[in-house]
Parts: structure tokens; sequence; C-alpha cells
């Protein structure tokens, strides 16, 4: 599959954006500014990256705790999200739901999720309300090795397999769940294979490699729109981080890290992009600078944002009591 | 139009129907809501229509592009109708029996009832989770509880609990309309009862109770059964020369204080009556609330009537003893009523 000079440079700059929030979050979590839990996906940004890419506006997805890149990906707007970060009312869900769950319907982000394996039913849900009203729009669902173990996973697949429903499982195997290894809490070597299970494709793409994953995608896409039913694409990756920041990671050996560093999704992209000369190095480097400062410019909005007022607690809810 | 008597399991598949007819968006999803699926020699046919048939007839007018019978995947399934709602459809899926909610509870309490919250406002989730509730058929611990109060206790879900067949198609067509989550409870033991029901499609509010029977002694509280548990109970009572004026709650959430608490300010005696277990539970829900909003106008304690601290038993002498007795509530009426 050729791709255009365009939709290279699309999937570079959403790489990038991807990394500079996630560094910038990082940083401000360490400073003390951001209440909560945080889950970086530096390291993943090859998979939002290239599935999203293959999608239209109009399409789903359905994320989890690890989302901020779903929903860079998908189009949410990174200064909504940082807001939503820092707890302020300007943030994509007027500080109500934090990192773990932005949501934002319009641009089709079905919400970030703090239950893992929560997503897969929601995403057969947007399927069949394409399936119902007799549109093209598939939906996605990305999720983690952990959550290929919960129940929800096995019914959901199997419940979009005989509805040929238009919903694409995103695994993004990225090793651990917690700090728990893949190879201790999966009985098979890759998650693709249990879509043998359910009579569907299961395809093992490289994670790291946001062409090989947004080629991949198209065809899952592609199947999808047609009515052919879903596809499990697994996507062999790597978070940087840990679970969560303050994680230790001493389940990790360095290297481990090192060895994913050097395949480092950006990094691979950049070999491939000078050596096919797809994009030259100055035209990347001018990317990461402009998504450095859009992500100081997304700090400097959620800082200078307004507090949510307490009493909008009960807003956005029935209330009877 | 005319106003025939009708069962309660008719009025409420009279109510999915009409609303089927009028909004395109509206799906009917389940375990065998239509069954047999995919079976040619059936032509279309519902094979059961829901394991009592409260469905039957709706696959076979709408097809399977509307009404889909579903695995025994309640997470998957349930789940599918709360992406659905948030992406554009008005599902109604029946969860058969609500003692099924432990292997999907977290789809309806974590995902349905929070995300419009969660999400700032930006979702709003269409949907009812229909599922049958309640003893007296021997269906024995894990087919008749009355769970409804556990679904109550979530903000975000509004929870319904019909008493009548008028009551089940107003009030089903308000949920199928609402914007937000609704659970509806159907009475299993309930489905058989008559009542006037007009043919065309009507609403009852959610949210209002309704004073079933005026009385001025003392003011009994009834949810779904217990209603009728109440009222004749209120029957013995007359003969005493005692008046009981009877609530039917109908919604448990939002929960119609007002109704109440009028109530008890004349009555100033007060007895709730729930089938389910007693502790954490609505008749507990409402003897605190009247105890904390109208301590000064009561004369008496507060009084409830629940089943015991037990899951439901089988034999049916057992379940019997178990349930609520209208003889049960006048004794506790009698008991804070002055002779």
């Amino acid at each position: 599959m050729a791709l255009d000079k365009h939709m290279l440079k699309s999937l570079y700059e959403t790489m990038a954006r991807i990394r500079a929030f996630e560094e910038q979050v990082r940083k401000e979590f360490a400073g003390g500014k951001l209440p909560g839990f945080v889950h970086l996906y530096a390291g993943q940004e090859a998979v939002a990256a290239g599935v999203c890419a293959s999608l239209r506006p109009t399409d789903s997805i359905v994320s989890n705790h690890r989302g901020h890149g779903h929903c860079i990906a998908k189009g949410v707007d990174p200064r909504g999200m940082m807001a939503e970060l820092f707890g302020r009312a300007t943030g994509t869900c007027k500080g109500k739901g934090g990192s773990m769950h932005i949501a934002d319907i319009d641009k089709g982000m079905l919400g970030a999720n703090g239950i893992v394996g929560a997503g897969f039913p929601l995403a057969c849900g947007a399927g069949l309300t394409a399936k119902v009203k007799g549109t093209d729009q598939v939906s996605v669902c990305f999720f983690g090795d952990g959550a290929t173990n919960q129940g929800t996973f096995h019914e959901s697949v199997n419940l979009a397999a005989i509805w040929k429903l238009p919903v694409i499982f995103v695994a993004e195997n990225n090793g651990y769940a917690e700090a728990t290894p893949v190879s201790y809490a999966v009985g098979v070597p890759d998650l693709a294979t249990r879509a043998a299970a359910y009579g569907i494709p299961g395809v093992i793409v490289d994670g790291m490699d946001v062409v090989a994953v947004h080629e991949a995608a198209v065809k899952a896409v592609a199947r999808a729109r047609a009515g052919e039913g879903p596809t499990l694409l697994e996507c062999k990756t790597y978070r940087y981080y840990g679970h969560f920041e303050g994680d230790a990671q001493s389940y990790k050996t360095k290297e481990e890290v090192q060895r994913y560093r050097d395949r480092d999704p950006l990094r691979v992209f950049r070999g491939q992009a000078e050596k096919a000369g797809w994009i030259s190095s100055a035209e990347m480097d001018a990317i990461d600078a402009r998504m450095a400062g859009e992500i100081q410019e997304a700090v400097a909005y959620a800082e200078s944002s307004p507090q949510p007022r307490p009493e909008d607690i009960f807003t956005d809810v029935y209330v009877s009591y | 139009m005319a106003t025939p008597n009708i069962t309660m399991a008719k009025a409420i598949n009279d109510a999915i129907c009409q609303e089927m007819r009028r909004d395109p968006t509206v799906i009917l999803l389940g375990e065998d809501v239509a069954g047999g699926a995919g079976l040619a020699h059936l032509k279309g046919e519902d094979a059961w229509g829901g394991p009592l048939g409260v469905t039957k007839g709706i696959g076979a007018e709408f097809g399977r592009g509307r009404v889909w019978d579903t695995p025994i995947s309640e997470s998957a399934f349930v789940g599918a109708a709360i992406g659905a709602a948030a992406t554009g459809l008005r599902p109604v899926v029946e969860l058969m029996f609500v003692d099924f909610l432990g292997v999907c509870f977290d789809q309806i309490y974590n995902q349905a009832a929070k995300m419009r919250y969660m999400f700032g406002g930006r979702a709003r989730v269409p949907l009812v989770i229909r599922t049958m509730i309640g003893g007296g058929l021997g269906a024995a611990a894990q087919h008749s509880g009355c769970l409804y109060s556990l679904f109550t206790h979530f903000p975000g879900l509004k929870t319904v609990v019909p008493s009548t067949p008028y009551d089940a198609k107003g009030l089903l067509i308000s949920s199928i309309r609402d914007d937000d989550p609704v659970v509806f409870f159907e009475h299993k033991a309930m489905y058989g009862l008559t009542g006037a029901v007009p043919d065309e499609p009507y609403t009852v509010p959610l949210g209002k109770a309704e004073i079933k029977r005026q009385g001025r002694d003392a003011t009994a509280v009834g949810i779904a059964k217990t209603v009728h548990t109440c009222l004749e109970a209120a029957a013995l009572l007359e003969e005493e020369g005692v008046s009981l004026e009877v609530i039917d709650l109908r919604s448990l959430s939002p929960l119609d204080e007002e109704t109440i608490l009028t109530s008890v300010a004349k009555t100033q005696r007060f007895v709730a009556v729930d089938e389910a277990n007693p502790r954490c539970g609505m008749a507990a829900d409402l003897a605190a609330l009247v105890a904390t909003k109208a301590f000064d106008r009561l004369a008496a304690p507060i009084r409830t009537v629940t089943a015991p601290h037990t899951p439901v038993p089988f034999a049916p002498v057992m379940e019997q003893f178990y349930l609520p007795s209208a003889e049960k509530v006048a004794e506790a009426v009698r008991s804070i009523v002055k002779k």
C-alpha cells in the first residue's frame, strides 16, 4: 500500500503530538499539579496514530485507562484534555472525569475507562448502532493485554462475531498488565491466537511501526465496513513508563527498556521516512517543535482556566436527595 | 380508542410495540426476547418471546434487525445496549432475572449510570433495562430477588417498579422516552394481573408516587406486589375501624418524597412494606426518610414489614412465610394505632 505524503506526515504529527502531551503530563504530575492517577501512553504512539488514521470522524473509538493517545489520535482537543487533567471547568468533561474518563462523543471518542475490559461491550454497542441504522460506520476498541483475560473480552468478541458487527478489536500488547508479565497471565504466546476461538481473523503487527499498524488497520476497517465482521488486531508494543506515574517498575530490566527505546516508534518512522524520502528530517523537526509549542499552549490554557464551582457537582446527573 | 382489561404482560408488550412503531431507534434485545434465532422453519415467528412470553410477537412484527436475540453473555449485550444508547439508539434490553445482575453489574453501575456525569454531560444514555423481580413462584434463591435497592443506590440510574397494568404501560413508555438509563422492574408473579389499559400510547411520569387509597390513621408505602398487600391489609383494618392510607411508590429513583411526607403529616403513623431483605433496603431507606424529615409529625414509632434477612427459600410453605402478607402489615399497623 502506497501512502501519500499527506498521510505519512499526519501519522508522524499525531505521534509527535501524543509524545509531547505525555512527556508534559509526566512533568506536570511530578510537579504536583495534577490530582489523581495518570497512566501514560508514551511508547505506544504508533498504535493510536496508525489505527485512528484509518477512521473517519463519524467512526467511534472506545478507550481505556491509558487513553490520552487514543483521544489525541481521534481528534480530541489537547487543550481541553490538559484542562481536564488539571481539573478545570474548561476541561473536556468540565473537570468531572479526569484522565481516566476523558470522552468527546462529538469526535466519536466514547470514553477512556477506569475499569479494565469494560470497553468491549460498549464498542459492540457502537457497532450495533451502525448496523441497525444501516450506516457504514465502524467502531474500534483499544485495550491492553491484561484486558483479554476479562470475561467481557470473550463475550464481546463472540457477540461481534455472531452479529458481524463492524468492530475492530485493537490489542495493545505492551508486555505487562500492571506489574504482571503477559507471559505469566495469558495462556497463549500471542493474543491474536484468541481470535480463532471466535472464528474471526487475528492479525499480529509490529506496534512500534506506525505504517505497519496503519496498513493492518486499513484492512480490518475495510472488512468491517463491508459487513464482514470484526478483526482482532494485536499490536506488539511497549510502554516507556509505569503502569501509573509513581510506579517504580522493578519488573522491567534496563536492557529491556533500552531494547524498546531503540525501536521508538517516532525514531522508527524517521528512519523509514529518510530512507524512502517521504519527509525530510527538517520537516519532522519542524513538526516536533510545533507540537511542543501546542502542548505548552495547552498547559497555559489549563493553568489559566477557572476552577469548576463546587456546586457544579449537581449538574449532569439526576439528583433527588 | 377502547380501554380493555388486559394483563400486565400484555401492557408491557403493548408499550414496547407502540414505542417501536413510533420511534425507529427503539430496539429490543436480550436472551430469547424472540427466541429461535436463525431457525428457518419458524418463518420469522418468535419461539419464545422471553422466558415468560412477555415480548412474544415483537420479533415477528419488527424483524430481527430490531429485535436481537443475544447469546447468554449479559455483560456483552447489556454493555452493547449501553454503547448503542450512547451512539444514537434507544435500546430496551432484558436482563431476564434481576438475580443475574452479578454477571454484568459493572456495565450497569460503572458505565451506564456514570457516563453522562463523567463525561461532563456530553453523553446521554437513553436505555431501559427490563428485569424480573419477586418471589411467589417457587423460583427460589437465584431467581426471586427484589434487588431494586442495589440499583437505587447509584446516582445516574432511575428505578421504576410498576404495580398495575396501567402503570406498567405508562411508566415503560416514559422510561423508553427518558434520556437517562432506567431500570424497569417487573414482578413476575404479577404478569397475569389484569386491569384497564387504554389502547393508545400514554405516559405515567417517573418520580411520582400515587395514593391508591385514602386513609386517616396510618400511611403504608408499598412497592410492586406489596402495594396490593397493603391494600388487602387496609381492607382487613377497615373492618376494625382503622383507616389505612396506601401509597404506591412506582419509582424508587427519583423518589417522590413529597407524597410520602404529606401523607405522614396527615396520618402521623408510618409503615414501609417491602418484599426485599431488610438491611440497606427500601424499607429502611423510607424509614430513615420519615425519621429525618417528619419525626416531629410522628405520633408513634415507624414500622417496617419486609422479608427476613435470608435468601428466598424454595418450598412453598417456607416461601409464603418469607413474603410479606396482609396480616403482617395489618399487625404492624395495629401495633402503632391507638384503639
